[in-house]
């Protein structure tokens, strides 16, 4: 099992339709494989371990996730925006390596000790006639892609060929995309989701393109220009698409996947009644475990949102079901598997899970499941509910309490466009509940108020010790919230309720 | 010959390929139209006539599986022959298509 064999097999089926790029210019499967096998040439000339790419999204970024795979040399996507020391500290792990940079970071690059093309010029060096050179079988991983960090230093996990194989044929049905079908990714490269996106578009024989920089008025303007009928976003992402003033028509989209960060139901739910004929696509997975694992599809969304049953209306707040190709089991701190309607550690085992560490190992049981330290519990049904990281739990006064569930209440507030609420340390507590929230545009926040509001909703044991009203919460670029930055960005704040 | 996942077989018949998806450690003889199936990279294409009884056609992007379910296969380019393993006419594997989550 190897990434080049998605390639060849695209080449086989549908060897000359565009599947990269704008309709006017793109790439076909034999343009990209002859890419490909070029881009592996350049990276043996230069004995190069791996391949870094560290710019935004774009036709060049298929091109060396398949020189990388054909080379047999992991491909590792860096976040170009990552500043000084955490930059030096990733590009410190791959020595000798060919980085893809934009033209402004390719001295810093190079004074690090790797060799650097920018990528305009990747794109010419790789233009070739086709040298029809197999690829290169190697053990390395097929790509490297580094966790955003949020609580701690970033690891490295590791993604074999095996692994997004296995997840391409579990998940994506080979040639099923129409000719005309086109899909609009809005995730930078070194998210998962970007990766999967190269992989299951090529396979289903569907035009991918990139946004570089995200707004929503671009977002829309390009969805009409190109007749896009798929589109991946974030939840921030729709959050700012659907509150565009203007035109938010989008005649050809049918299939919108939004994932990555919980989405407030009320954001989904507006974009339901905004857009009647598209459908929904919600998906949860994680980095290690090569992305989806489980899917709230197009139906399950109209459903629930027609539904009276409280129940199935609530599943519009699911991420859906598991893939048929992954197994998931819901555990309570001793490892005993939990009922459903329990909530416990979600735990996968599947070919498309990693669960692999760069310098560390496998992270899975002597069963084979990885525990994903996310919290959730499977309905009757099998709807999967998320409710946060097993490690942003507070324990004030020995009770342990979720973020999410009072993230859920302040949110469902008029005035709220957005809130985090984390544990600080207490004296007499061990920790104290505190939140900052963010007013929606044109409404001011009473921190007192939505205090009481909580109050009303949730015991008194759950309700913030204090409310930061500030103007903006610290998330990474695909929507994920820095928690260990909201408890620095309230340190000093100015409206506060105290208890 | 031994099925490895992956591996890519063409039909005699046309030129039809398909990918392996699963299959067993056994040796299997595997048709297509009757004729033997070959790795179109390293074999040279068998001559003979295909059997007109077995040119029921493979379709691209669908997936052939035998009776145990221990073999699959994709069809990467379609074609006339009727896929067999062992003299077995495979069958087409209908699974509803997830939606597109990324």
């Amino acid at each position: 099992m190897h990434l080049s064999m998605l390639l060849d097999m695209a080449c086989d089926g549908f060897g000359d339709r565009t599947v990269v790029g704008r309709s006017h210019d793109g790439l076909t499967p034999v343009d990209l494989r002859r890419r490909a096998r070029a881009g592996a040439q350049v990276l043996r000339d230069r004995q190069a371990p791996a391949l870094v790419y560290l710019d935004v999204n774009g036709p060049a970024y298929p091109v060396a996730m398949f020189a990388a795979a054909h080379a047999g040399v992991p491909l590792v996507p860096i976040n170009y925006r990552l500043g000084g020391e955490q930059l030096d500290y990733l590009l410190g792990q791959h020595p000798g390596a060919l980085a893809i940079v934009a033209p402004d970071s390719a001295a810093h690059v190079a004074s690090l000790g790797l060799t650097t093309m920018t990528t305009d010029e990747w794109l010419a060096v790789t233009d070739q006639a086709d040298n029809e050179q197999d690829p290169d079988w190697s053990d390395e991983a097929a790509i490297v892609i580094y966790t955003s960090g949020t609580t701690s230093k970033p690891k490295g996990v590791l993604l074999r060929h095996e692994n997004l194989v296995s997840y391409v044929f579990g998940s994506v049905e080979f040639a099923a995309a129409d000719p005309a079908d086109a899909a609009l990714v809005s995730v930078p490269p070194y998210h998962i989701a970007a990766v999967a996106n190269v992989l299951s578009n090529l396979y289903a024989g569907r035009r991918a393109m990139v946004l570089e920089q995200f707004t929503p008025e671009e977002w829309l303007a390009l969805v009409r220009d190109e007749g896009v009928t798929n589109a991946l976003v974030v939840p921030t992402m729709l959050a700012r698409i659907v509150a565009a003033p203007g035109d938010t028509s989008v005649p050809t989209l049918r299939n919108l996947a939004y994932g990555g960060a919980p989405m407030p139901a009320r954001i989904i739910q507006t974009a339901l009644e905004m857009w009647p004929d598209v459908g929904f696509v919600n998906a949860y997975g994680l980095t290690e475990t090569s992305s989806t694992v489980a899917v709230l599809g197009p139906d399950d969304h109209r459903e629930a949102l027609a539904s009276d049953d409280p129940a199935v209306r609530a599943r519009l707040g699911s991420t859906g079901r598991v893939l048929p190709s992954v197994e998931l089991e819901i555990r309570d701190p001793f490892d005993e598997v939990l009922p459903a309607g329990e909530v416990g550690r979600i735990c996968v085992r599947g070919d498309q899970v990693s669960a692999e560490y760069a310098g560390i190992g496998r992270a899975v049981d002597e069963r084979g499941f990885f525990d994903t330290r996310d919290k959730g519990y499977l309905d009757d049904a099998g709807y999967l509910f998320i409710g946060g990281r097993v490690d942003d739990t507070i324990i004030r006064g020995g009770e342990n309490i979720a973020p999410a569930e009072i993230e859920d209440v302040i949110l469902a507030h008029e005035h709220v466009e957005d809130c985090a609420v984390v544990g600080v340390p207490d004296d007499e507590w061990g920790q104290r509940i505190e939140a900052a929230v963010v007013a929606r545009e044109g409404c001011s926040i009473d921190a007192e108020a939505l205090r009481e509001y909580i109050r009303g909703h949730l015991r008194g044991s759950k309700t913030p010790d204090r409310i930061h009203v500030i103007s903006e919460l610290p998330r990474t670029e695909t929507g994920k919230l820095i928690r260990r930055h909201v408890v620095t960005a309230i340190a000093g704040e100015s409206a506060t309720a105290d208890a | 010959m031994k099925l490895t996942v992956g591996k890519t077989l063409a039909s005699a018949v046309d030129g039809a390929t398909v990918v392996v998806v699963r299959a067993g450690a056994d040796e299997v003889d595997i048709t297509s139209g009757g004729l033997p199936m070959y790795d179109p990279k390293a074999d040279p294409r068998p001559d003979g006539d295909p059997d007109e009884s077995l040119l029921g056609g493979t379709q691209i992007g669908k997936r052939y599986v035998n009776e145990a379910d221990d073999i699959e296969l994709l069809a990467t380019k379609p074609g006339k022959g009727s896929i067999a393993v062992n003299g077995e006419t495979l069958r087409l594997r209908d699974a509803k298509p997830l939606p597109a989550s990324d």
